[in-house]
């Protein structure tokens, strides 16, 4: 009885008249050539179903507790960190200067943007021409490609503390630049390589093969149809790996302590220290001194990533759309 | 006859994509020969079942971290994946449209928040409510919880891909069997997906065992056995953290050490989730 009670709530939303109406006589000498459901149920016969079959009721009550949970966590992180944080989003913490009265977190910022940009400088390009490689130029079969993309699937599971490690020992002991700015810019690179060549990939393989053969059709050799053709209609898809990667580098700690250090100024060079935003949270919240600063550092975190978010969002609606 | 530029061009692209086996490669001889002489001083068994990490006294037994980070991580998962994978049935299965547009890019948002942001709200909302309840604030408990926490939009993401992969016509026979929607999606639906939500479990594992900032700032970090689950512990990524900056010599070997070990951890992780990823699609 249950699986025929469960079959009417399905269809419920898709028919188009309302389960009263078949009552109405006027319907019912319409009803030759119109189709009838037949199966609605009322809320009513609903919770008879549910009561008849406690099992199903408990598991509904489980899995629309389980969302609920998960919603409410998200809402009451954001709700808290808002609510301590924003009275201290005061002009003091967005001084250009640092220092330790007004701990700012400017220069935090400034050097989260460089890093970002200098980051996307390096990935984007050998994420972009490894993916072109795979798609337009590997053969099919070829065990250099089932080797890369095992390779990168590797790199997208390692967690940050080794990579830190990694850049750690290969560019501040090995290459003897103590901690900078640039070998936590490749670090950070390494890390979103794997993330910019697999959207990459799904974009150029959406682009469907006819504007390939169209383009070799009127002569165009292989490097023109990749550059004019091939490339701008994957456009929407690798902005939208590239702001995966974006998010990643913003919310990096582990990786970047022990390659960009800690220092809390904007570096003269990029052989300098220097922290991003994430760091500097960290640092606020591990010396303990300076709590409400670092709820307010949270709020700015935050209201980056919700950026960072809508952006990608609007972009994956986008290509969804064509 | 090809052009220069064609011939130049295919270089450079295969020059890109070879970056990728070039950046493992380097990573795994960095560890490796940075870490293995220091297993080699130490002794490999003495260093990994050793249950004392005092470095000032030249003992380096990392037990006491490993078995951390499984504690820590199997409390996430018993937290993180009835609720995840529930999550990603409702999300799937239960919630109407318009709901979804919400909920939906509100656990992409779960998934983008940095770890720093998680461990501060640990830090200052969860340690202290443990702190009252059961008297351990930084402790195994807390730490499970954030991290099952987490994990959530790991688990939801991958579970929910693998219930819609599954066949219509599965839901469709349970339901003509008599079936209740519920019964239908659990008994039918739930055990077909099964593989690919064991995909997200293992994806979840590792991103459990590699976090490093959230933990270190609400698991206690002291090195000795765990005790219980309302005493702090520290885990492997932890260890390295705290400790990197001021060691030196053998010491820093072995928090090198400590990081070859995890990596070992996470390769076994990521190939399994290879291999079941690869037989959920062949289903």
């Amino acid at each position: 009885m249950s699986g025929y009670a469960a079959a009417g709530s399905m269809t419920a939303g898709k028919s188009a008249s309302g389960a009263d109406g078949r009552k109405r006589p006027e319907e019912k000498a319409a009803g030759k050539d119109r189709i009838q459901a037949i199966n609605r149920q009322t809320p009513a016969q609903k919770a008879r179903a549910y009561l008849r079959s406690p099992m199903s009721l408990f598991l509904l009550t489980l899995v629309f507790l389980s969302a609920l949970v998960t919603v409410s966590v998200l809402v009451f992180l954001i709700i808290y960190i808002l609510a301590k944080g924003v009275p201290y989003l005061t002009p003091d913490l967005f001084a250009w200067e640092y220092n330790s009265d007004n701990v700012s977190l400017m220069p935090a910022v400034v050097n989260t943007v460089s890093m970002t940009v200098l980051s996307l400088l390096i990935a984007v390009p050998l994420g972009i021409f490894a993916a072109v490689y795979l798609v337009e130029y590997a053969r099919r079969g070829n065990k250099l490609v089932a080797l890369v993309r095992i390779t990168s699937e590797t790199l997208t599971g390692i967690p940050s503390i080794v990579y830190g490690l990694f850049g750690f020992l290969l560019f501040a002991v090995t290459l003897g630049w103590g901690y900078s700015m640039l070998g936590g810019v490749l670090t950070l690179s390494i890390m979103i390589l794997p993330t910019i060549m697999r959207t990459t990939e799904e974009a150029l393989k959406s682009v469907p093969d006819s504007y390939r053969e169209g383009s070799f059709g009127l002569g165009a050799g292989r490097l023109r149809t990749v550059f004019t053709i091939v490339l701008p209609s994957a456009v929407p898809g690798i902005l939208a790996g590239i702001i995966l990667g974006v998010g990643r580098i913003v919310g990096e700690t582990a990786a970047l302590m022990y390659t960009a250090g800690t220092v809390a100024g904007i570096p003269g060079s990029v052989m300098g220290s220097a922290r991003t935003l994430s760091v500097h949270m960290y640092v606020l919240t591990s010396e303990g001194l300076h709590i409400n600063q670092a709820y307010a550092t949270a709020v700015v975190l935050l209201v980056i990533v919700a950026l960072i978010n809508g952006v990608s969002g609007f972009i994956a609606g986008k290509v969804a759309r064509g | 006859m090809k052009k220069i530029e064609e011939i130049l061009a295919e270089g450079v692209f295969l020059l890109s994509a070879l970056m990728s086996i070039f950046a493992v490669a380097m990573i795994c001889f960095f560890l490796f020969v940075n870490g293995i002489p220091a297993m080699a001083k130490i002794g490999l068994f003495d260093f990994l079942t050793g249950t004392q990490w005092r470095p000032n006294n030249n003992m380096y037994g990392i037990l006491p971290m490993i078995l951390g980070s499984i504690y820590v991580t199997a409390g996430a998962i018993v937290v993180g994946v009835p609720i995840g994978v529930l999550t990603a049935v409702f999300l799937s299965r239960f919630c109407p449209k318009g709901l979804y547009r919400i909920i939906k890019p509100a656990i992409d948002l779960l998934a983008g928040i940095p770890s720093v942001v998680y461990g501060f709200f640990g830090l200052v909302v969860i340690v202290p409510v443990m702190e009252r309840l059961f008297g351990g604030g930084k402790s195994i408990a807390t730490a499970s919880l954030l991290l099952g926490i987490m994990i959530l939009p790991t688990i939801i993401g991958v579970a929910e891909s693998a219930i819609n992969a599954v066949p219509e016509s599965y839901y469709e026979g349970a339901l003509a069997l008599g079936a209740s929607h519920e019964r239908s999606v659990f008994f039918a639906l739930l055990p077909a997906a099964g593989s690919g939500i064991l995909a997200g479990v293992i994806l979840g594992v590792g991103r459990a065992i590699g976090e490093t900032m959230a933990v270190i700032m609400i698991a206690g970090n002291q090195p000795r056995m765990p005790k219980g689950l309302f005493e702090g512990v520290r885990t492997m990524t932890a260890n390295i953290v705290m400790e990197m900056g001021y060691a030196t010599d053998l010491h820093r070997e072995a928090l090198i050490a400590t990081g070859v070990v995890l990596f070992v951890f996470i390769l076994i992780i990521n190939l399994s989730f290879s291999a079941l990823k690869r037989r959920s699609a062949e289903i």
